[in-house]
Order: C-alpha cells, then sequence, then structure tokens
C-alpha cells in the first residue's frame, strides 16, 4: 500500500502545481482584464486617487470635480466625482464612475486626471506623495469648451435629437459640443435607469441619451455636401463660380427624373444658372449633373481630403468617434468600384452617405480656413497640482483640403447663401455670416435629417459651426440655421 | 527536543504569524477595526495551546505538525474574515472553540480509535442518512442553488461534512477487510468478481443519488475522488482507477444533462475561465466567477495587503458573493498575492505531507487507511473548491479546509486532525 499513498501524494502535488500556474495565469492576464466590464479592482484603486477636475475654456467653471468621501467601513479615503454643471458639459466630458467605468474626456484623458501619466514632473510628484504616504493628486484638465456658449447650444437643441459643434477654424480649438437627448452625469452612477426615463420623451427611438451625436451620431448629410462637390470641382478647374447650367427641375439618373427637393429657395425650375447660384438656392439638378461629370470617384476623394473615412483626431476614446462615409450594412464603405455608386445623388450629398456633426464643421471649417483643416482640440492645457502647466495644445494642420482660392471662391458662394439664398435664417446683423443648408430625405415625412454648417465673420472667420437634427419636418433653413445663428451671436459677443 | 515541545515552538511561530496578520489589518482599517482586534491572537494563541496541553497527556507521541499547521490555516481564515467582517471573524472564533472542543473530547475519551472499525456499517449508513437529510422536506435549506444544509430552528448546518468523515472511516474498514479479495483478479477482464465489488458499487451508487438530489456537484466529485483513491490505495490496481474514472464521466454527463445547475455552471467556466472570452455573462450568471478571476489578478506578486485590497463595495458588501466560505481563495490572492497563494497552497501540501507520511509508518491496513483516506480528503477538498474559484475546473461549492468560514467545516476539519493525530501516537508509541 505504501507505493500508492506515495504516488497519491505526487498526484495531489501535481495538481496543486497545476493550481499555481492557473493563479499565475490570472496575474499575467491581468493587464488586459483590468479594462474588462464589471473590473472593479483598477477603478477601486483609481478612486483612492485625488482625482484632476476638468474645467471650462478659462480655469473658472468647473465641469467635473472632486468630492471627498470617508467611507468608515472601507477604511479609507475614496474620492467620488461630481458634475456641478450637470447636463451642460456631459459631453464631451463624460463621466467616471465605478459601475459603468467611464466614458469621454474622464477616459481619454485618465492618465493625466489620475497622474499616472509618464511625465517626468509628475512621477516625480507621485513618488514623493507616496513616500510621504499622502493621498496621489491628479492634473486639472482646462478644456476650450466656451461655457456661456455650450449653455446656448444646448438649450437651443432642448426638444430635438440632434448636435451642434463649433470651433475656431484658424486652431481647431473645440468651442462648443453639445448633443441631445443629453443626461445627468451625476446620475450614472447608482440611478442608472433615470437617465434613460428622463430621455424618454425625446423625439427619437431610441432616445440613446449617452450617444455623443457630435462625433458619434451619424446622419445623412443632404445639401450640405454640395460644400464638398462644390469643393472637387472648383479644385478640378473644370468648373469656376460663373460656369452656367441648365436647370430643367430634376436629373436624369439611370433614365429616370430625380426631381429637385423643396428646400431649395425660388422656384421649382430655375432655369439657366451659374454654379454659385446654384449652391445659393440648392439646386440638386445641377449639383447632379456636376456629379456625373466629375464622377464618384473624384467626389470621394475629394471627401477624403476633408477627413472622411478617418476618426478626426480629437481627444477622445477612439470607440467614442464614429467616421463620415459611404455605409453599407452599418459600415463604413469605400468602394473599389466608383461605378457601384450613383455619382449624381452623391453630389448632393443622399446615395447612402452618413456623417457626424463634427465632419461637418471641419468641411465649414476648411472653407473658412484657406482650405486647411486645422486638428479639432478639446484641450487647452493640462495643470498639475502645483499649478505647473504639463502640456498645452498648439495648432496643427490635419488636412490640406482644398486650393485657398477654391477657399476664396466657396466663401463667396456660401456668403451669398445667407444673404439672398436658402440660409436666410442665420443672417446676424454687422456680420457676414457664410453657410450652407442641407434637408436630407430618409424617405418618411416628418423624419429629415436637417443641417446648417456655417462660418463667421466671413472675411475673417473666428468660429465654424455645424448643427444637425434629426426627425424634422422642416428645412435645414428653418430648423437648424436658426440655432446656429445663436450659436455663433454667443461665440462672437 | 521532544515532539511535544517542538509543537509548541511551532505553535509560537504560528501565534506570532497570527498577531503579525491582525496588526496588519489594524493597521489598514484602524478606523473601523478597534484595537481590540489584537486580543484576538492572543486568544486564539491560548486556544491551541490548551490544545496542546491536552496533547501533552492523551497523546504524546503525536505528529508535532499537524497541530500548528491546522493552527495557521485557521488563522489565515480568521484574519481575511476578519478583515471582511469583524462579526463574523467573531463567530468563526466562536466556531473554532467549538471545533476544538470537539477535537478535545475526541483526543480525551476514545481510547483506541481502531474501535471505530466495529461499527464501520453503522457509520457508512449514518453518513448515507447525513447526506440525505438536507433533502427531507422542512428540514432542508437551499443555499446558492444546493441543498446541502440543514436547518433547526436557527441554527444551519452541513451534515455533507461530517458524512465525509464517516465514509472515509466506513472505506477503511471496509477496504481492510476485502483488499485481498479486491486486489486478486478473479472474473473476466481481470476484474474482481461483482460479489466483492457489489457493497461498493451500492454504497457508491446511494451516494451519488442523493448527490443528484442535493444538486451538489462539489460534493460529488470529493467523495467519488476519496472513494477512488483509497480503493487504489488498498488494491494497487489501476484498473479500478479507469473504471471508476468512467463511471464518473458517465454520471457526471448524466448529472450535465439532468440539472441545469450544473449546466449552467459548466458553460460559465467554458465561457469566463481560459482566456476569460467576451461571451463570459460578467454581469449575470458569470458574476460571482468573473469577479473572482478580477480579484486574483488584481493581486499580482505580493498582492495589495491585509486590508487594502479590493474587496468591499462603497456599501461594505463584498464584491464577490460567499467571499468569506467559497471563495475565500480569492481574497487571498488578492491581499497576499502569488507569493500568499503558494505560501498557503504549501501549507495544504506539507499538510498532505505529514498525513501520508503517518499512513506510510502506521503498521495495519486499518490505520494506513484511515490516515491516508483521511489526508486525501483534506488535499483533494481544498484543491477542489481552489481550482474552481481560479477557474482551473468547474466551479463547485465546498469549503476550503480550516479557511473557510463556516461551523459545520472547522468542526469537521478538526474532527479530521484529531484522528490524525491519534493515528500519529499510536505509529510513534509502535515505532519506539
Amino acid at each position: 500500500m505504501n507505493a500508492q499513498v506515495r504516488r497519491l501524494f505526487f498526484v495531489l502535488v501535481g495538481l496543486f502545481v497545476a493550481l499555481i500556474v492557473m493563479t499565475t495565469y490570472w496575474l499575467w492576464k491581468a493587464p488586459d482584464l483590468e479594462a474588462r466590464q464589471g473590473n472593479p479592482q483598477l477603478i477601486v484603486q483609481q478612486l483612492t486617487i485625488d482625482r484632476g477636475s476638468i474645467f471650462a475654456s478659462g480655469g473658472k467653471t468647473a465641469f467635473a470635480r472632486n468630492r471627498k468621501v470617508e467611507k468608515k467601513q472601507l477604511g479609507r479615503t475614496w474620492y467620488l466625482r461630481t458634475y456641478p454643471t450637470r447636463e451642460l458639459a456631459a459631453r464631451p466630458v463624460g463621466y467616471s464612475t465605478i459601475e459603468r467605468s467611464r466614458t469621454g474626456l474622464e477616459e481619454s484623458l485618465n492618465d493625466y486626471l489620475t497622474g499616472s501619466n509618464a511625465n517626468l514632473d509628475t512621477l516625480f510628484n507621485n513618488t514623493l506623495d507616496k513616500l510621504r504616504g499622502i493621498t496621489q493628486r491628479g492634473n486639472d484638465v482646462i478644456t476650450s469648451i466656451d461655457a456661456g456658449a455650450q449653455k446656448t447650444a444646448q438649450d437651443a437643441l432642448a426638444g430635438h435629437c440632434g448636435a451642434a459643434v463649433a470651433l475656431d477654424p484658424k486652431t481647431g480649438r473645440v468651442l462648443v459640443w453639445a448633443s441631445q437627448p443629453t443626461y445627468n452625469p451625476n446620475l450614472v452612477e447608482g440611478h442608472f435607469n433615470q437617465i434613460q426615463a428622463d430621455a424618454a420623451g425625446a423625439p427619437c427611438e431610441p432616445p440613446a441619451p449617452l450617444l455623443d451625436r457630435v462625433s458619434q451620431g451619424l446622419f445623412i448629410p443632404g445639401s450640405t455636401f454640395k460644400v464638398v462637390t462644390a469643393a472637387a470641382a472648383l479644385d478640378s478647374g473644370k468648373i469656376t463660380p460663373s460656369t452656367t447650367f441648365n436647370d430643367p427641375g430634376y436629373c436624369i439618373e439611370y433614365g429616370k427624373k430625380v426631381f429637385n427637393f423643396a428646400d431649395q429657395s425660388g422656384p421649382e425650375v430655375f432655369g439657366t444658372v451659374t454654379f454659385a447660384q446654384a449652391l445659393e438656392h440648392s439646386i440638386n439638378a445641377v449639383f447632379c449633373d456636376v456629379g456625373k461629370e466629375l464622377g464618384a470617384r473624384a467626389v470621394l476623394d475629394q471627401a477624403k481630403k476633408f477627413g472622411f473615412y478617418e476618426k478626426p483626431p480629437v481627444e477622445l476614446p477612439s470607440d467614442e468617434i464614429s467616421v463620415s462615409g459611404l455605409y453599407r450594412n452599418g459600415r463604413p464603405y469605400d468602394p473599389s468600384d466608383p461605378n457601384a455608386v450613383d455619382p449624381g445623388r452623391l453630389a448632393f450629398g443622399q446615395e447612402r452617405l452618413q456623417v457626424t456633426p463634427l465632419q461637418m464643421a471641419l468641411v465649414a471649417a476648411a472653407v473658412a480656413n484657406d482650405g486647411k483643416i486645422m486638428e479639432p482640440t478639446l484641450v487647452d492645457r493640462i495643470v498639475d497640482p502645483d499649478g505647473k502647466v504639463i502640456r498645452t495644445t498648439d495648432p496643427d494642420t490635419w488636412k490640406e483640403a482644398m486650393k485657398p482660392q477654391t477657399a476664396a471662391e466657396l466663401t463667396a458662394m456660401m456668403t451669398a447663401v445667407v444673404q439672398s439664398g436658402t440660409g436666410a435664417a442665420a443672417q446676424i446683423p454687422g456680420v457676414q455670416v457664410a453657410g450652407k443648408t442641407g434637408t436630407a430625405e430618409t424617405g418618411r415625412t416628418g423624419e429629415n435629417d436637417t443641417w446648417f454648417i456655417a462660418f463667421a465673420p466671413a472675411q475673417n472667420p473666428e468660429v465654424a459651426v455645424a448643427v444637425a437634427l434629426s426627425n424634422q419636418s422642416g428645412t435645414g433653413g428653418a430648423t437648424a440655421a436658426p440655432i446656429a445663428k445663436e450659436i455663433i451671436e454667443a461665440l462672437l459677443r | 527536543m521532544t515532539l511535544r515541545n517542538r509543537e509548541l515552538v511551532n505553535l509560537l511561530l504560528v501565534g506570532l504569524l497570527t498577531a503579525a496578520g491582525f496588526t496588519a489589518v489594524y493597521i489598514a482599517r484602524s478606523d473601523v477595526v478597534s484595537a481590540g482586534s489584537l486580543s484576538y491572537a492572543a486568544f486564539f494563541l491560548a486556544l491551541f495551546v490548551a490544545a496542546h496541553v491536552i496533547l501533552r497527556f492523551a497523546l504524546p507521541n503525536a505528529d508535532p505538525f499537524l497541530l500548528p499547521l491546522g493552527g495557521l490555516l485557521t488563522a489565515v481564515g480568521l484574519t481575511l474574515i476578519y478583515r471582511i467582517d469583524p462579526d463574523l471573524a467573531l463567530r468563526q472564533g466562536l466556531w473554532v472553540v467549538v471545533g476544538l472542543a470537539a477535537f478535545a473530547l475526541l483526543v480525551l475519551f476514545v481510547r483506541d480509535y481502531r474501535a471505530l472499525d466495529r461499527y464501520k456499517y453503522v457509520l457508512g449508513l449514518t453518513a448515507i442518512f447525513l447526506l440525505a437529510l438536507p433533502a427531507v422536506p422542512g428540514l432542508g435549506r437551499t443555499i446558492n442553488g444546493a441543498n446541502l444544509w440543514v436547518g433547526f430552528g436557527g441554527l444551519v448546518f452541513q451534515p455533507g461534512e461530517f458524512a465525509k468523515v464517516l465514509l472515509v472511516i466506513f472505506l477503511a474498514g471496509y477496504l481492510r477487510d476485502n483488499r485481498e479479495l479486491l486486489s486478486m483478479g478473479t472474473g473476466r477482464f481481470g476484474m474482481p468478481s461483482l460479489k466483492h465489488f457489489g457493497p461498493l458499487l451500492v454504497i457508491w451508487g446511494g451516494a451519488m443519488l442523493v448527490l443528484f438530489q442535493t444538486n451538489d456537484l462539489g460534493g460529488g466529485l470529493l467523495y467519488f475522488s476519496i472513494f477512488l483513491a483509497m480503493l487504489w490505495v488498498a488494491t494497487a490496481r489501476w484498473q479500478y482507477v479507469a473504471v471508476g474514472l468512467g463511471l464518473f464521466a458517465v454520471g457526471a454527463y448524466a448529472l450535465y444533462h439532468v440539472t441545469p445547475h450544473v449546466r449552467e455552471r459548466v458553460s460559465i467556466w467554458l465561457d469566463c475561465s481560459w482566456g476569460f472570452s467576451q461571451a463570459c455573462p460578467v454581469y449575470d450568471q458569470g458574476y460571482q466567477l468573473a469577479q473572482s478571476i478580477y480579484a486574483i489578478s488584481g493581486g499580482g506578486f505580493f498582492g495589495q495587503g491585509l486590508g487594502r485590497g479590493v474587496l468591499l463595495t462603497a456599501e461594505g458588501n463584498t464584491y464577490i458573493p460567499y467571499l468569506e466560505t467559497d471563495f475565500i481563495y480569492a481574497a487571498v490572492v488578492q491581499e497576499l498575492g502569488l507569493a500568499g497563494a503558494a505560501g498557503l497552497v504549501l501549507l495544504y501540501l506539507v499538510f498532505c505531507y505529514r498525513g501520508f507520511k503517518i499512513a506510510l509508518q502506521a503498521a495495519d491496513g486499518f490505520s494506513k487507511l484511515l490516515a491516508s483516506g483521511l489526508t486525501a480528503a483534506l488535499g483533494i477538498q481544498a484543491f477542489i473548491i481552489m481550482g474552481g474559484v481560479s477557474g482551473l475546473i468547474p466551479l463547485t461549492g465546498i469549503t476550503l479546509p480550516f479557511v473557510s468560514y463556516g461551523g459545520s467545516s472547522i468542526v469537521a476539519n478538526f474532527i479530521i486532525l484529531a484522528l490524525l493525530l491519534m493515528v500519529s501516537d499510536r505509529v510513534n508509541r509502535e515505532r519506539t
């Protein structure tokens, strides 16, 4: 029997070794598991860090700050997050919670906010803090968001499903980042169901209050896309603003008549018009012909020069940014065969195009900034707990979308849109506004995507803006343009 | 140095470690825990020194390592339970007192453990009776999907823990009587005839039926492993192990198809363990295992430190349900790290080493089988639950010997400890 007893012991040794191997395996997997859903490990450890605050531009209004909580039975000080401005900057700030992890800037800047960034200064401070046994403090983030204009935008969007974004075309600094329906970030921890209930009345299904419609929301661009088509046309040299076209009220696509849409201002059939007038009155028939002349490939290539099919490099988590472009089966689709795409419908912004408000604001910004798109940025600077600036954002060019000459011509054309065309509702006394309306048909009445993209002042632009609304029965000029006007006024004031 | 003096030195070392553990918890959670917590270590040491004094009189020749090992394992458990919930630790402390009382009664009043051999059938039937108790309507309590508990008024106990000890005693007696017949290849394929195999099959079948009824997969695996291990030790016939494993596979497969509880456990294990796929239902049925794996992976090499780990939510509940009982291994790894886990496993291995050593030196077959069976029971039980909690094998609900919170478990383990020491005393007395 003794031999068996010895073997039995070795079997047990083998089993226990396997157990330790398994335990070691989980240790090795730890970096992978830390990010997994419902894992409190890293989050709770980070709750003991005095996380940095997130401020509006200027550093006075705090969008997010810490509330110190002494939890007796936990035996340590916890810093829980609170959002003093509630819904105001729910996007792009996001939230940082135990139950639902993090989103928005809270997620993408987590290393800075918790002071675990590799910056030498921060590293030195943390080591010192640890040696002294005091709480690790994070860095403060000062964003470029203008708190006043942000409020104007959120209020103007209230009751709609849509988004508005405004940025400085010369630097890329984002000034307004608004999305509705929204949510109160203070409710994410513990009252998550309340958020869904609060948004239940929104005119879209599902209301998706947590969706960042600025960078994630996909809308059909409609006639705002004519700016892209026009840039392709003018850049090609084949067409100038004064090139004339004949508008019969429809264009022929695959042998069928596609009639002009009712959002154009003026008669239903314009007859002979210049290219500039076609943009001013948003005449589909003309753009349909221009699209067919240029071909789908040229229009899509121009779109790529504006940044379509790429995620704009704004400081948000990559999974909270959608790309703009043609979509098929819910995924971006870049056809290798240009004949697979209808160039006429593409040219006036239909044909399965899906774009984000952020992308369309960048289109307006490109025209405003002599054809150059600056990298959009939400962060102005990051300051360590002692007040020392550890990171500042410098303006950087992202894309060269078109020739300066083309940008100048488009500026004139878009100014006419507001002065005497479809965008008259965005007129501001004493300020020249350049813009373009959009009303995209979804095929169902009362469910149009409406748009207005603009920049002002036209000759020395300080603001570029995009407003997108879904499920509208009116036109872009009637629904979106007044909101864009309010935002521009708030920013130029 | 005499055996008992060596034991005393070991116990004092355990006492020092215990004091260090409680001090660490006290420092980490000083605002929750009072300085009175330090008296735990003194109280604990006094209890085990009392047990040691009893051994000096009753079993002077017993192994000097087993009692300190049991003490250290109990201290690890008590410290962690204390860190999770001081009130629970107080109750666990009371159970340790009850366990040591049972230990003392056995050691003092059972003059010769070999007399148990005479009652083996009575004990075997009692074991079956105990296992069936939770199935009795009005008496059984279902906790976490398994009906393992029996309630009398406010008191709830787990008869399976005691049935385990009785089954080992029965098997030791029965196999000693029949081992020669069982080891002879009298039937076809070198197998013994059904006549000799019959009673064993009946016991096995009965135990399995009871387990179907109670839904307790962990118990089933444990009892059956003990049975196979002892049968193998007694007969040295690997054919038994092969046939037994086959039988178990059939039983497990049937159980998998019959009980949704078992099916769910297996599918969670497949999804959440090994690679931890996205299919793991981390918020639903897989929550417990997922949280356990998170806690283990977050431990690192040396752990977060006693009292500093992420075990409690902001409301003071545990992230892992049943952390203080079945899942205490996850708490060990979280707070003491891989080093602590390896230390704990090493403690069990040394315990098993001493237990098997007693079996090796025992002169008679009953003592050999009893010592190896009790040791195997403890080692296998520790492996099944630690393996389940770490995702190595499907999760089943049994306790970690000496460490987990639970009265039945603590008392049963001290009975095992007493029996092993009694065998050891006789072995060493006969050798000198």
